[in-house]
């Protein structure tokens, strides 16, 4: 080893003598990190079937992965990940993906189909989903540029009683034809 | 790690009165560029470097890899069924030069640990603070007759790229009522469920095309990942077409063939001759893993499953397949975790800090048939040393998970393959 880099190491030995060699829990990053096989670098997703998760506000992103972790709400693959971490865990991960910038898709729309989900949106979904979505509630995830086969599937979830909606939104989305939903789902898929 | 630290530490506490002379701001201005070199450019090679340049990019890295794409292993049993095309698991390294990654394509010959150097068939030699080896794997000799001119004849298609285009080729000239022999290695091998997969997508195509057609798989095992799925898969969607044979039944499975006369002979001494033989050999680490004393009597490399570090040579880290790293399998996402744990500690340890705690995931799917996907499941944390399974986490497709839940994790399972690929190669 170079005389130089020895030092180096000796300094940041000496920093290290305060501390103890009691296991600490996984860094953020590096818990988080490990999502990025299926969610892609950062929680950009580039597959259609599975979500963006960067931006995802923190309180939404913990009460997700608790409901998964308590089979509280459905899912084929995240019940048996989220079981894999404790809640201080999931708390790091949460602020780790609210910090992250949220990436706009660019999908193959229906014009129509979006022209029309924009007026169904005014009119069902716009008063708690506002600015089209775009926002990273606490009670919910970015709706806006969000995937569209992966808002089919939540959608899917939610009318066959597997996810849990609020009761306002549950009498909104009875009410909605098949047609009428999926142009909702295209115009939050639209959105920038 | 830590009792070398430690003993690193007490050489190094022998130079603190040269550090009081010197003082700080010389040895910080002294400190020169840190290089990691990586051998390798798979799945897990390309991660470790991206991840390293994106965790410090005053870190020179230098990725040594012979070809100038990569193709990926999983998703490869596609292409064999024609549901894919060989060039959608084709991966060029113009995404890890964006990081600011230096890609040689030239094959790594030799590690001087002690010099901390690496050289190359081309004649070049790194110098390097840390190195990282991700070789994959190759090919042990336990099938007598399988040589390099039997690859040709009877490809084992296990490293994705020609061999895969070879056996596909085989596949579309063999005469509709041929039978297709798939020989699965012994534990441990590359993808644990392949070979299965492989069977049904082969059956697959065999169905809509050669329908008088068969898939036998003589195993050199008992049993298999995710075995219960893939039986009811095979007796669901491809029963009369798929057979497989346990190694108990075969005297251990295939264990010699003659290519030129395109036959398989069983440890009890039954003699295939298949339309198509798919030969898949025992397995070790990668050549240059072997040839830098990386290995332990099993072939495989040991290592410090906090950072990966070779416990037989340090400075040098070991990931992906070639690595001990069980109870993590030797998977393409789990290449891409130990990749993320490793480049970490890299560069903790090339800035002389203490590695931090790692974690691990490993997701896999298998798709069985058209829309009907399963998948196993796993985090893994640092328990007394070692990687762990978190207990009541993980786990496998439900036995009676519907069709619409087959079709998803099929979506779920391309999905994953854009993710894990612009992870490792996107720019």
């Amino acid at each position: 080893m170079p005389a130089k880099k020895s030092l180096a190491m000796l300094l940041s030995s000496i920093l290290m003598l305060g501390s103890t060699q009691l296991m600490a829990a996984p860094s953020a990053s590096m818990l988080a990190d490990t999502c990025a096989g299926c969610h892609g670098p950062d929680g950009s997703s580039m597959g259609p079937a599975i979500p963006n998760i960067a931006g995802m506000s923190a309180e939404y992103f913990n009460t997700v992965m608790k409901e998964y972790a308590d089979d509280d709400r459905y899912s084929t693959i995240m019940g048996r990940i989220a079981r894999g971490y404790t809640k201080e865990e999931i708390a790091l991960m949460a602020d780790h993906f609210a910090g992250q910038k949220y990436m706009s898709t660019t999908q193959n729309l229906d014009a129509a189909k979006v022209a029309a989900g924009g007026e169904l949106y005014q009119k069902n979904c716009g008063k708690c989903h506002d600015e089209n979505g775009a926002l990273a509630d606490d009670d919910a995830g970015i709706l806006a540029s969000q995937w569209l086969p992966y808002l089919q599937y939540s959608m899917e979830d939610f009318q066959a009683d597997k996810r849990s909606m609020p009761k306002k939104m549950k009498k909104k989305v009875q009410k909605l034809s098949a047609a009428e939903i999926e142009a909702l789902l295209q115009f939050f898929a639209s959105q920038k | 790690m830590k009792q070398i630290k430690r003993r690193d530490f007490i050489k190094i506490a022998g130079a603190t009165a040269a550090a009081g002379a010197i003082g700080f701001p010389t040895i910080a201005a002294a400190a020169g560029k840190k290089q990691v070199v990586i051998i390798g450019g798979g799945t897990g090679g390309a991660t470790a470097a991206k991840y390293i340049r994106r965790a410090d990019p005053s870190v020179e890295v230098t990725v040594i890899e012979p070809n100038e794409y990569y193709h990926t292993c999983y998703l490869s049993n596609e292409v064999l069924s024609g549901a894919r095309s060989i060039d959608s698991i084709k991966f060029g390294y113009d995404g890890l030069r964006k990081h600011g990654v230096t890609v040689v394509h030239d094959m790594a010959t030799a590690i001087d640990a002690t010099a901390k150097k690496v050289t190359t068939k081309g004649g070049k030699t790194f110098s390097y603070d840390r190195c990282i080896v991700a070789p994959g794997i190759s090919f042990k000799d336990n099938i007598a007759g399988y040589d390099m001119a039997a690859h040709e004849k009877m490809p084992h298609a296990w490293k994705a790229g020609p061999q895969t285009v070879l056996l596909r080729k085989q596949l579309e000239a063999m005469p509709d009522g041929g039978t297709v022999l798939i020989a699965p290695p012994p534990n441990p091998f590359r993808c644990p469920p392949g070979p299965y997969e492989r069977a049904a997508q082969i059956s697959t195509y065999l169905q809509a095309n050669k329908p008088k057609s068969k898939v036998l798989i003589i195993d050199a095992k008992d049993k298999f990942s995710k075995m219960k799925l893939f039986k009811q898969a095979f007796e669901r969607h491809h029963k009369g077409t798929i057979e497989w044979v346990a190694a108990k039944d075969t005297g251990g499975g295939i264990k010699s063939v003659d290519a030129k006369a395109g036959t398989a002979t069983t440890g009890s001494g039954d003699v295939h001759k298949a339309a198509v033989t798919n030969i898949i050999p025992a397995q070790q680490a990668g050549k240059i893993a072997i040839d830098a004393g990386l290995t332990n009597e099993s072939g495989w490399c040991p290592v410090d499953h906090k950072t990966f570090e070779s416990t037989i040579h340090k400075g040098i880290h070991v990931i992906g397949d070639a690595a001990i790293q069980k109870p993590l399998p030797k998977s393409g996402y789990a290449a891409n975790s130990e990749a993320k744990v490793t480049a970490a500690a890299v560069v903790e340890l090339v800035n002389g800090r203490e590695p931090g705690t790692p974690s691990w995931v490993n997701t896999c799917y298998s798709i069985v048939a058209p829309n009907d996907g399963i998948s196993v499941a796993m985090v893994y944390n640092f328990v007394d040393g070692k990687v762990a399974k978190v207990k009541g986490s993980g786990g496998l497709t439900s036995m009676d998970s519907s069709p619409a839940e087959r079709a998803r994790e099929v979506q779920y399972a391309y999905s994953w393959f854009k993710n894990i690929t612009t992870d490792a190669f996107g720019g």
